[in-house]
């Protein structure tokens, strides 16, 4: 599989190293369903704000890593609060005790500096590029992910899909139908005054639809609407991730969810292993381990990909943070995934080889491993990639990421 | 002018949302009606127990520094005070005072101008430490200062104490300023800058992502404005002027001429930051960035081109006059042309229920999850951004679903003494539809008659 990459350079890892970490506050989370691609589930996580790609996935043996990071630096396995190995260069951020035990049984891949094509550091317009798929920001309103459902045959009679989370992210918006679904405390209403509501609805296409989408999304959800943990922060995460893995479960359900995480723009006190980043990144660990779980048997057929706008400055800021970068790391786990590796051409953190002499030089389009992901997980058409993602012709699809 | 539709527009788009008899009293002429609103001083608010940002965080600071002294102690028992114990109290205040002045405002239009500002100069209490100061920063730095110029606006926002948390800036050191050589000296340790606020003005406050600036512009924006700090009691780097205060740190600011945009400022101290937010105050590119946010908030997600352009060269040529831009505003044809344009946020939902009903103002306590359920947490954008401002952000069916809930919940508290189908021509005047005023009428009950009203197309938009 290792051919897949433009490998002269530098050298080719197989190992491990680890992917964007999440955090949880406002998660939110949508679903589609897709037609063919089997019984294949994926679900794209995404992280806004950034996240640190040298604190997720640290590269420990990097001979410049531990003077360019100061108080951020992990250290090497085996210290206190050291890394956990994935091979000679690279290690998981020690809060990541899940996702090095899937590292351990092949279930997780690592890709490392790696980046969308967007070049510049705003937030909102590299979010932009990495859900809409077009290299330019804000020149589509649709996302890489709708249009890549909207390529397949829908499956049966049944919704195309339900959106978990109150509204639909740029990644899932687009030709392909998709609602959204979030946990509640609110009572629900009684039929009588839906249906009024439905009627008042009857004349306006816009909320007529959504109001059908949300009644479908309840009734595949069964009714579970009710936020039964009653809380914000983790809990609520908690809670969407136990409704995420009931929709993916379900036979009938759809087959793509998005969840959102937010909290990874850590200009300030980072922190190296217990920082704030290092509570973000267990609570997303947790969260993923809890997936695992409730997944049951489907968890055989899943991949979740973790994702983020862009990375971080290599050298700890003055502040005890990071500024905004460009490399990051890139995570794709689950019991569908050819695992146990870290895939990357690590362009080394000596200052020639820094991009602009301050962030991670990206040496991995992020558009490889989606199309990658999409083709070989998903089954979407090799012929359908160029308008899912315009203009990235010389992008060629990552092979070999799944088992067969 | 006198026109049922405007009138509709103007407490309904421009406005908070009518409260009843608000549309008759303004229908002889909506656009002077809304034009009164930016004479005379902003209101202040000044519901009893607000705190000033200054008292929050010298408090903090105290508390901080209490702690570290019971942790240092012997006794096991001695106490240490949570910090969220002191936020939470603040912001649930202030979100209380907040939610008060937006329903019962009789200058609406203003209370809207505010609440737009406060989310393009944005803090998010996301941040801890935010959850105290955020309604004491729109109070001292947004509220004061929307009917001035634009310049002043953005000097109060980036000199205050909640924005320089926010964004980091308050301990952001140049690397060749006194502080960094002398620790670099004695603990071999090496200060330096965060870039944090100087992007997010750049890039978010003034010019726009596409301003014109580049990564070097950035940093050497970011080491102009080193210095720009928080007084405080403590100890450390952070210690010096009064508590809480906006206090420039001459220390940690970097010494020495800086080129940004290919202008050079050769300003000592302070006075540098500030002739650099002056000039990013002027640029065309701000006027652009400044036109194009307030006409998709007024105008609609997608506002036409002549439009935005026209309030830019009024912002331009009036020396960015705000009050001169929002006349410009309701001078354009196009948003009295189109009714129900925008679909409402969570934020406009909730205030323009409030208005409509004329609800008491719960026990404080209930006040900040009424937001948070309905998916918009007062004070709590996800990014420096802000709250986006179209439809597409909003109108998702879980979000949908949400509100019609809340809706049934207010009409089975609130539904008994209110009438439902009579109250809605008040409050939605000329864009009332037949199929709403129908349905009202044949509601089962008062309460549903309530929740209906809530949960009809033209409540939902303004």
């Amino acid at each position: 599989m290792m051919n897949i990459l433009a490998m002269k350079r530098r050298r080719f890892l197989q190992g491990a190293a680890l992917a964007a970490g999440g955090a949880l506050l406002n998660t939110r989370l949508l679903f589609a369903g897709v037609g063919t691609g089997g019984d294949s589930r994926l679900i794209v996580v995404i992280m806004r704000g950034a996240v640190d790609g040298l604190a997720a996935v640290p590269p420990y043996g990097d001979p410049a890593y531990a003077r360019l990071r100061g108080t951020l630096a992990i250290a090497a396995p085996g210290a206190t609060d050291g890394a956990l190995p994935l091979d000679t260069t690279f290690g998981l951020h020690p809060q990541f005790a899940f996702l090095h035990e899937a590292f351990g049984a092949g279930e997780l891949a690592v890709f490392h500096a790696v980046a969308t094509p967007y070049r510049d550091r705003s937030h909102f317009d590299g979010q932009d590029v990495l859900e809409s798929g077009v290299p330019v920001p804000h020149a589509s309103q649709t996302g890489w992910l709708n249009r890549a459902l909207a390529t397949q045959p829908r499956s049966g009679a049944g919704e195309r899909g339900v959106a978990l989370g109150s509204n639909v992210p740029l990644m899932m918006r687009g030709p392909a139908p998709v609602a959204s679904w979030a946990p509640t405390k609110l009572a629900e209403l009684d039929q009588d005054t839906l249906q009024r509501i439905a009627d008042l609805y009857s004349h306006d296409p816009m909320l007529g639809q959504r109001l059908a989408d949300a009644q479908s999304a309840d009734a595949m959800a069964g009714g579970q609407a009710h936020d039964a943990m009653g809380g914000a922060g983790a809990n609520r995460y908690a809670e969407v991730i136990r409704a995420t893995a009931g929709f993916l479960a379900n036979e009938a359900g759809p087959r793509v969810a998005v969840f959102d995480t937010t909290g990874w723009d850590t200009h300030a006190n980072g922190g190296g292993a217990r920082g704030q980043l290092g509570v973000r990144f267990g609570a997303l660990d947790t969260a993923l381990r809890t997936l695992k779980t409730q997944l049951g048997s489907t968890w055989r057929s899943t991949a979740v990909l973790a994702v983020t706008e862009f990375g971080r400055t290599a050298a700890v800021n003055g502040t005890g943070g990071s500024d905004h970068g460009t490399g990051t790391a890139a995570l794709l786990l689950g019991g569908a995934v050819r695992g146990g590796r870290v895939i990357c051409d690590w362009p080394g953190l000596s200052a020639a080889n820094l991009y602009q002499q301050r962030d991670v030089a990206p040496t991995l389009d992020i558009r490889a491993l989606l199309k990658g992901t999409l083709v070989e997980h998903m089954g979407v058409g090799p012929g359908a990639l160029d308008a899912v993602f315009p203009d990235s012709g010389r992008v060629k699809p990552l092979r070999d990421l799944f088992r067969a | 002018m006198r026109d049922a539709t405007a009138a509709a527009i103007a407490t309904n788009r421009f406005g908070l949302g009518a409260r009843p008899g608000e549309i008759a009293a303004c229908a002889a002429d909506p656009r002077g009606w809304l034009e009164a609103q930016l004479r005379g001083n902003p209101p202040v608010i000044s519901d009893s127990g607000l705190q000033s940002s200054a008292a929050m965080i010298a408090t903090i600071d105290k508390v901080r520094a209490d702690n570290r002294q019971a942790k240092a102690g012997a006794a096991a028992a001695n106490a240490v005070v949570k910090l969220g114990a002191i936020y939470r109290p603040a912001y649930i205040g202030e979100v209380t005072a907040r939610l008060r002045q937006a329903a019962i405002t009789e200058r609406p239009f203003l209370e809207r101008i505010t609440q737009f500002w406060s989310n393009h100069f944005a803090v998010s209490v996301d941040k801890a430490v935010v959850l105290g100061v955020a309604g004491s920063y729109e109070r001292e730095a947004i509220r004061p200062n929307v009917l001035g110029s634009f310049a002043q606006l953005l000097l109060a926002v980036e000199r205050h104490p909640a924005m320089l948390m926010y964004l980091d800036n308050f301990r952001s050191v140049g690397p060749d300023s006194m502080l960094a050589g002398r620790t670099e000296e004695r603990t071999g340790k090496t200060l330096g800058i965060n870039e944090n606020l100087a992007r997010e003005i750049m890039e978010l406050h003034t010019l726009g992502v596409n301003g014109g600036y580049t990564q070097a512009d950035v940093t050497a924006f970011a080491k102009v404005i080193t210095g720009w700090s928080i007084g405080a009691a403590g100890k450390g780097i952070v210690r010096g002027g009064e508590p809480g205060e906006f206090f420039f740190r001459a220390n940690i600011h970097e010494p020495g001429p800086q080129t940004i945009m290919g202008k050079r400022y050769g300003q000592q101290g302070h006075a540098q930051g500030e002739a650099v937010l002056l000039d990013l105050a002027r640029s065309p590119a701000t006027a652009q960035h400044i036109a194009t946010q307030l006409a998709r908030h007024f105008v609609a997600d997608d506002p036409p081109p002549q439009s935005v352009n026209r309030l830019a060269r009024v912002f331009s040529n009036s020396g960015g006059d705000l009050a001169s831009v929002y006349r410009a505003l309701i001078a354009e044809d196009t948003v009295w042309s189109q009714p129900l344009s925008k679909f409402k946020t969570p934020n406009d939902y909730v205030i323009s229920a409030w208005r409509a009903l004329a609800m008491p103002i719960d026990a404080a306590r209930n006040v900040p999850p009424l937001f948070a359920n309905l998916g918009q947490r007062v004070w709590s954008p996800n990014s420096p951004a802000g709250w986006p401002d179209r439809s597409v952000d909003w109108d998702g069916a879980s979000a949908l679903m949400q509100r019609l809930r809340w809706a049934d919940e207010i009409g089975q508290r609130f539904g008994s003494s209110i009438d439902g189908a009579q109250l809605a021509p008040q409050v939605l005047g000329a864009t009332l539809s037949a199929n709403t005023r129908q349905a009202l009428s044949r509601a089962a009950s008062a309460a549903q008659a309530v929740t209906l009203l809530m949960a009809a197309p033209e409540f939902m938009r303004r």
